[in-house]
C-alpha cells in the first residue's frame, strides 16, 4: 500500500465541498430539516447512528444525520470522530434492565407470562403498504388510547426458566471489562469484550451473519425469550463523591434468545441464551446481536466451530462498519505509484508469454 | 440528583423563579461535558460489559458559606448542570432545603412522574388479552 | 471537601499550554520550562507539578502520590484520577519528599515500552547551567541543569533506569512554576 501526496487540487476539494453544501441543502425554497425534526421524526435513524456510533447522544446523532445527507454510516462515522474529542469521566455502572420502564416486551415462549405482552410502538401487524396519507402533510395522529397500569412486575423470561434450573445462570461477576475502544482486539476474546463490538457493529452486517445461523450455517434452534424496550436508568459514581447518583435515563432494546443445548459430560440438557443489547429503539439490531452472541459461544459451549458467525476473528474484525467502510473506501486513494509498478509488471509478464 | 438530572434548564429556571434567590456562586470545575461509559451485563444478570458511551456533563460550584455542590447530567446542557450543582450545595442548608423541595425537586419529579406515568398507560393500551380458542375446536 | 480551590482558570487552553511546555522539554531534555497559566493548588503541591498532573492524568491512569489527603482530594477532584498506595501501580507519580524506588515502579514491557510510568518530582531547585551535564537524544551536544533536592544516589539509580532501555520510567522535575523533563534516554553525569 503506498500514498502520493496530491498537490494542486486545493480548489477542485473547495468547489466539490460548496456543492455537497448546496446538495446537502436541496432546494432553499423548501423548509430547512431542523435538528428536533429529524431527532423526533426520523428517531430510528437517530437510534442507529448512536448504536453504532457508540455514543448516547439523540441532539448529537441527530446533528451527523443531517451533515451525513441522511448516510447513517457516514453519521456514526461523524459521531465516533466527536467522541474522541471529549474527555471520558468514568463508567457508569451496569443498567438494570430488569428495572426497565417498559415501553414495549414481547416473549415468543411464553403466552401469558406475568407482566404480560405488551406490543408498544412497533411496525409488527402494520400492512407492509405505503400510507399516502403521510405524504398529505398536516395532519396529527390521534393520541395513542390510554389504558389502567397495574404495578405487576415484569420478570425476565430467562429468570422464569432459570428458576425451573432449565437455563443455564449467567455466573454473577463484577470483573472490569476490557474495553476495545482503549486496547486493540486479540483472540480469543472473553464475551464482554465481544459484546462491546457487537454492541456497536453494523446492524446490517449482523443482521446476515444472525440469518446465516437461522439457515444452517451453525447449530442454531432459538427463540425469543423476550424483548423488552424502555427506559433504564444510568447511574455514575463520581470518584469525589465515592458513592452512585443518577445522571439521567436513556431508551435501550434488550434481547433474550434461548436456545438448545444438548449437554455435555458434566452438563444436563437445558437452554443457553444469546444476549443483544443497543442503544435506543433498535429490536433488529438486538436480535441479530443475540443471535451472532450465542454462536460465537460456540467454542466455550463445547460445540463444534465450522460456520461464519462462530468464528470470533471473522465477526469482531469485520462487524465494525467505521473501520469496514475507512478500509474499503481507501482504496479511492490515489495508488498512482503501486498501479504504476502492476502495470509494468503485467506487461513484462505479457511479453515473456507471447514473445518467447 | 436524579430529578434534576432528568430535567432541562428550562424547567429548572422556571421552577427556580418561584423559589427564593440562590446565594452567590463560584465554579469550582466545568461545566464541561465528557463521556461516561454506559455498561450493560451480559445475558442481563451476568458479568458488565462495555455498552457504549453517552455524553454527561459536569459542574462543581462553591456558594459564598461555603457549600460545595456536584452535578453530573446526561447530555450536553451546560446551564443544567451548573443550576443542578448549585441546588445541590444549597439543598445541604437545613435553612434552605424545604423551601426548596417544595418550589423545585417536588413539581419537577412530579412532572416526570406524570410523564411516565402517561407513557405507562399507553403501554398498557398495547398488552395483549389472550382468550382461550377452547370453543372454536 | 469545602476547601477545595479551583483547578485551571481555563481548563483546555491551559492543559494545551501545559502539554506543550511537556512536549517541549521532552524533546529537549533539560531545559526548563515556564508555565504562565497555572491552577490554585494545595499545599504541598507546587503550582507545576499540579499543572502536570492536571494535563497529564484522568480517570484512565491510576496516580500515586506523598502530598497528603488534601492534596489527593484535590487531584482526585479535578482530574479525576484514581489514587493508588502502591507506587509499582500508578501510571503517573508526584514526589514532593523522598523517591520511591524507580526500580519498583512500572517500566512497560519490551513489546509495548510506552506503558512505562511517569514520575513527578517537585524539587527545591532548577536552573540552567551548571551541575548535571546531560546528553543523549534530543540534545546537540550537552545541557547543563542545576538541580537541588534530589536524595543521594539518584544517578545510580538513574543510570540504572537507562540501562533498562527500551523499558523504564521517565521523569519531570518540577519547582514552582517550572519544569524540566529527563526521558529514560538521558545519560547524566556529575560535572563540577
Amino acid at each position: 500500500m503506498a500514498y502520493v501526496a496530491v498537490k494542486g487540487s486545493e480548489r477542485a476539494i473547495e468547489a466539490a465541498h460548496a456543492w455537497l453544501a448546496e446538495e446537502r441543502r436541496g432546494d432553499p425554497a423548501l423548509p430547512e430539516l431542523s435538528l428536533a425534526q429529524i431527532e423526533g421524526q426520523l428517531g430510528l435513524a437517530v437510534d442507529r447512528v448512536m448504536a453504532e456510533g457508540a455514543c448516547h447522544d439523540r441532539g448529537l446523532a441527530a446533528l451527523a444525520v443531517k451533515q451525513a445527507r441522511g448516510d447513517l454510516i457516514e453519521a456514526a462515522f461523524l459521531l465516533r470522530a466527536y467522541r474522541t474529542t471529549l474527555p471520558r469521566f468514568g463508567a457508569s455502572r451496569p443498567v438494570e434492565t430488569g428495572g426497565m420502564r417498559i415501553r414495549r416486551r414481547i416473549s415468543a415462549t411464553y403466552k401469558e407470562l406475568p407482566g404480560g405482552q405488551v406490543l408498544g410502538p412497533t411496525f409488527d401487524y402494520t400492512h407492509r403498504l405505503l400510507d399516502f396519507a403521510l405524504a398529505a402533510e398536516g395532519s396529527v395522529p390521534e393520541p395513542a388510547p390510554e389504558a389502567a397500569t397495574d404495578a405487576a412486575a415484569m420478570p425476565r423470561v430467562t429468570g422464569l426458566l432459570a428458576q425451573e434450573g432449565l437455563m443455564a445462570p449467567e455466573p454473577p461477576s463484577e470483573v472490569e471489562p476490557r474495553d476495545l475502544t482503549r486496547e486493540p482486539l486479540d483472540f480469543p476474546a472473553e464475551r464482554p469484550l465481544r459484546l462491546q463490538a457487537l454492541a456497536r457493529g453494523d446492524e446490517g452486517f449482523l443482521l446476515s451473519l444472525g440469518y446465516s445461523t437461522q439457515r444452517g450455517y451453525g447449530n442454531a434452534h432459538p427463540f425469543v425469550g423476550e424483548i423488552r424496550m424502555g427506559a433504564v436508568t444510568v447511574e455514575f459514581e463520581p470518584p469525589e463523591l465515592g458513592f452512585p447518583i443518577e445522571i439521567g435515563e436513556i431508551t435501550v432494546t434488550e434481547c433474550q434468545m434461548v436456545n438448545q443445548f444438548a449437554g455435555s459430560k458434566t452438563e444436563l440438557p437445558q437452554f443457553t441464551r444469546g444476549y443483544g443489547l443497543v442503544f435506543g429503539q433498535g429490536e433488529r439490531k438486538a436480535m441479530a446481536m443475540a443471535l451472532v452472541d450465542r454462536a460465537l459461544r460456540a467454542a466455550e459451549l463445547g460445540e463444534p466451530v465450522e460456520a461464519p458467525a462462530q468464528d470470533q476473528e471473522f465477526v469482531l474484525y469485520h462487524c465494525d462498519n467505521v473501520e469496514a467502510t475507512g478500509f474499503v473506501e481507501h482504496l479511492k486513494l490515489p495508488h498512482y505509484v503501486d498501479f504504476q509498478s502492476e502495470l509494468e509488471k503485467i506487461r513484462l509478464l505479457r511479453r515473456e508469454a507471447g514473445g518467447e | 440528583m436524579g430529578v434534576l438530572a432528568r430535567a432541562d434548564a428550562d424547567a429548572i429556571a422556571t421552577r427556580l423563579a418561584d423559589a427564593p434567590a440562590l446565594p452567590r456562586h463560584i465554579r469550582l470545575r466545568g461545566p464541561e461535558t465528557g463521556l461516561v461509559m454506559t455498561r450493560g451485563r451480559q445475558g442481563g444478570d451476568g458479568a458488565p460489559f462495555n455498552l457504549g458511551e453517552m455524553t454527561v456533563t459536569r459542574c462543581s460550584v462553591r456558594l459564598a458559606d461555603g457549600a460545595v455542590g456536584h452535578a453530573y447530567v446526561a447530555g450536553r446542557d451546560a446551564r443544567q448542570a451548573e443550576l443542578a450543582a448549585v441546588l445541590d450545595a444549597a439543598l445541604q442548608d437545613p435553612a434552605r432545603r424545604p423551601v426548596l423541595l417544595a418550589t423545585v425537586i417536588e413539581p419537577l419529579a412530579e412532572a416526570q412522574a406524570a410523564h411516565a406515568a402517561r407513557e405507562a398507560a399507553k403501554a398498557a393500551a398495547t398488552r395483549v388479552e389472550f382468550f382461550t380458542m377452547a370453543t372454536m375446536r | 471537601m469545602n476547601g477545595l480551590t479551583p483547578g485551571f482558570a481555563d481548563p483546555v487552553p491551559d492543559a494545551q499550554a501545559c502539554f506543550r511546555a511537556l512536549l517541549e522539554a521532552m524533546a529537549r531534555p533539560g531545559r526548563v520550562e515556564r508555565l504562565a497559566a497555572l491552577p490554585e493548588a494545595p499545599a504541598p503541591l507546587a503550582p507545576a507539578a499540579a499543572a502536570v498532573l492536571l494535563t497529564l492524568a484522568d480517570a484512565e491512569t491510576p496516580v500515586w502520590t506523598d502530598a497528603g489527603p488534601v492534596a489527593e482530594d484535590w487531584l482526585r477532584f479535578h482530574a479525576g484520577c484514581p489514587l493508588v498506595a502502591e507506587p509499582g501501580l500508578a501510571g503517573f507519580l508526584l514526589a514532593t519528599g523522598g523517591l520511591p524506588a524507580l526500580a519498583a515502579l512500572e517500566a512497560g514491557t519490551e513489546e509495548e515500552p510506552h506503558r512505562s510510568a511517569t514520575l513527578i518530582v517537585q524539587v527545591a531547585g532548577l536552573e540552567l547551567g551548571g551541575g548535571w551535564r546531560l546528553t543523549g537524544p534530543g540534545i546537540e551536544r550537552e545541557h547543563r541543569l542545576q538541580v537541588e533536592g534530589l536524595p543521594r544516589g539518584f544517578l545510580a539509580d538513574w543510570a540504572a533506569n537507562g540501562a533498562r532501555f527500551p523499558r523504564g520510567i521517565d521523569l519531570v522535575l518540577c519547582a514552582g512554576n517550572r519544569l524540566a523533563a529527563l526521558p529514560r534516554t538521558t545519560r547524566i553525569e556529575e560535572a563540577g
